[in-house]
């Protein structure tokens, strides 16, 4: 990953114009996470704190740091970044590597039998 | 596929086990609404951008070559105490995007299946995927205005579905009604999965004989 490429000014449009980059572009052309399978539930918090002025970070890097400071999972985030899924899968496996997010991803199939599981989303819904 | 890797939340945060329920059905059988019905928060959209998974791709040449979708999902959250947190997704409709299906079914603890009686056929594939898939599913019978009502036995027959498979009416709108559907969900996936004798509370199994889809 590179980290000597040049970055325009986030100023430089005004918010109302909308997306002006495809998201392929923030990704730096990747289309998978380097690691982690994020999956649409993988939870995911933020673990450093982060100054706007962190080097190396992209303006949306920097929201889901924010966004993180309560757990959100990919779908959240992505909703909330309206960004693709995959988009923020990639960008959220680069703040794995640098420290800034922890990640929980889901249960497996396998772990779906625990019983102590079922009893506690059963009385959750019920206490709805 | 289940490659856990979550080594840097060891010890450090205790983050709730995230659980996801699919919402399946055609096109407007209240999918949104029903997942709306029993959210906290207002439903999101997400938007998976879809390409050949799999072939790992690193330059921009390729991501050209390839042929990209977007599918947009709604999902809905509940926040069960401290430990667990529902998801709820309303599946893409559209049959083509199976592949999508495969991911999200992916450790879902189950699905429910929203039937609207005037059009029947619509959820057949959604069906046809879970039984194949065997995620454990339950139908519900989204009762619309106007529609004419059956009696479940009728919607069974018409689905021929297999006798152990609950069915319930249901108003997607209500969120009793909603509540309803997710607890017979839960508890039809833990006697599918565990084989525990929860309290029966399904209706006795109506006379299809047709079952073996």
């Amino acid at each position: 990953m590179s980290i000597f490429d040049e970055r325009p000014e986030p100023q430089w449009v005004g918010e109302e114009a909308g997306p002006i980059v495809r998201p392929y572009v923030l990704t730096r052309g990747r289309t998978e996470p380097s690691r982690g399978r994020f999956d649409l539930i993988t939870l995911v918090v933020t673990i450093r704190q982060v100054s706007s002025r962190e080097p190396g970070l992209e303006p949306e890097s920097l929201a889901i740091v924010r966004l993180c400071l309560q757990a959100q999972s990919v779908a959240e985030i992505a909703a909330h970044m309206n960004l693709p899924a995959g988009t923020v899968r990639v960008l959220l496996s680069d703040l794995l590597d640098q420290g800034f997010i922890a990640m929980q991803e889901p249960h497996s199939e396998t772990d779906m039998h625990d019983e102590r599981l079922y009893r506690a989303v059963l009385d959750g819904l019920r206490a709805l | 596929m289940d490659s856990v890797r979550s080594s840097r939340d060891a010890g450090r945060v205790k983050l709730p086990k995230a659980i996801k329920i699919l919402v399946a059905g055609g096109f407007g059988a209240g999918k949104t609404t029903l997942v709306g019905a029993v959210s906290e928060i207002e439903p999101l959209r997400t938007e998976e951008t879809l390409s050949d998974r799999g072939i790992g791709v690193d330059d921009l040449l390729g991501v050209e070559a390839k042929q990209t979708t977007t599918v947009a999902m709604d999902f809905g959250r509940i926040t069960i105490g401290d430990d667990y947190r529902l998801y709820l997704f309303g599946t893409p409709g559209q049959e083509r995007f199976w592949f999508l299906w495969d991911e999200l079914a992916l450790g879902a603890l189950g699905a429910v299946v929203l039937a609207d009686t005037r059009r029947l056929a619509d959820c057949f594939p959604s069906l046809d995927y879970f039984e194949r898939r065997e995620t454990p599913f339950i139908v519900a019978v989204n009762c619309f205005d106007g529609a004419r009502t059956y009696e479940l036995d009728e919607v069974r027959l018409g689905l021929t579905l297999h006798e152990d498979i609950p069915i319930v009416l249901c108003d997607a709108r209500q969120r009793e009604s909603g509540k309803k559907v997710l607890i017979t969900l839960v508890e039809h996936a833990m006697r599918t999965r565990l084989g525990a004798a929860s309290p029966q509370q399904d209706a006795k199994p109506a006379t299809d004989q047709t079952a073996a889809r």
